[in-house]
């Protein structure tokens, strides 16, 4: 059993890292790129003694207490079987 | 009257705090490992600068759930006063005793430079023998330096007088051209609605000596052993 969380900073947080990755890939020749924004994936391993539904609770919670920033960031937690 | 200075794995000015407090202040002042909880013998604590747990996940971020954090809260709670210095001002926004957040800088580069700032109220501990307009040269060094808040926030610290220090050009005036990281309204520090607890992107503890370019960072540190001396 697997937990995803992505990061991601909220639309209105300037993301300088972001703004610098897209001005590269363009150098590069990328075309047709409107916004790059750059955010934070975390795999989570779980050892099955939590039903999905408790495992969710807890993701999300540690998602939001610890993973994001709720001041600057969105995060969306995903669980697999 | 007696200082501590927090010690998180990873922090790299808390020797130049403590030499700042020994030898400027001339008051006894303490290292505070921080696994350590006990606080009650001390009147001030500085959360130094530094890279704590190297600044992984977000600055600041993983230092909040250090022991001794649980006993600063209190600690701030109580009215006792806390000073948190770059990588300190991180972990006290992370912690939830300042408001807002610390991103990345916005031109991206670590900067490590003198730059100069506008104390912009006496009425708090940390600046009371400073003049309001005050411009002060001192060093930042960080690549997460670039201060964030929402709309609200903003306008309660403008309101509440919260904002203490606005980065500034050197005759003063607060503009773009003056704002080194990007931060919104130019904010270099802010304190609490208490005003008990101050966050400030810059170093006066590095500040303190003119060997070291600079010694305008000595006021600050005066105005709270003045503050503590007139509560004792």
């Amino acid at each position: 059993m697997k937990a995803k969380v992505y990061v991601n900073l909220k639309s209105g947080v300037l993301d300088p890292q972001g703004k610098a990755i897209q001005h590269s890939v363009e150098l590069l020749g990328f075309s047709g790129i409107a916004d790059v924004r750059q955010g934070k994936y975390f795999e989570i391993s779980l050892d099955g003694s939590m039903d999905n539904e408790r495992a969710r609770q807890s993701i999300e919670k540690m998602a939001r207490e610890v993973l994001s920033n709720p001041i600057i960031e969105d995060y969306r937690v995903e669980i697999e079987a | 009257m007696k200082f501590g200075v927090i010690v998180f794995p990873g922090s790299n000015c808390d020797h130049d705090a403590y030499h700042v407090i020994s030898k400027h202040v001339g008051q006894p002042v303490d290292f505070i490992w921080h696994r350590d909880t006990d606080l009650s013998t001390y009147d001030a604590v500085i959360l130094p600068g530094g890279f704590s747990y190297g600044d992984y996940l977000r600055a600041g971020a993983l230092a909040r759930f250090s022991p001794v954090m649980n006993s600063v809260k209190k600690f701030a709670e109580s009215g006792r006063f806390v000073l948190g210095i770059c990588n300190g001002f991180q972990i006290l926004c992370e912690a939830g005793l300042l408001p807002g957040a610390l991103i990345r800088n916005r031109d991206l580069h670590f900067i490590c430079e003198h730059i100069y700032v506008r104390v912009e109220t006496s009425d708090s501990p940390f600046t009371n023998e400073l003049k309001k307009g005050t411009v002060l040269r001192v060093p930042i060094a960080h690549a997460e330096g670039n201060y964030i808040c929402d709309d609200n926030t903003l306008a309660e610290l403008q309101r509440e007088d919260r904002i203490v220090f606005r980065y500034c050009e050197p005759d003063g005036s607060v503009t773009d051209a003056g704002n080194p990281n990007g931060s919104r309204d130019n904010i270099a520090g802010i304190c609490n609605r208490e005003r008990n607890v101050l966050g400030l992107m810059p170093h006066p503890e590095r500040a303190c000596e003119d060997l070291l370019g600079s010694s305008d960072g000595r006021d600050i540190f005066s105005s709270l052993a003045a503050t503590l001396a007139a509560a004792v």
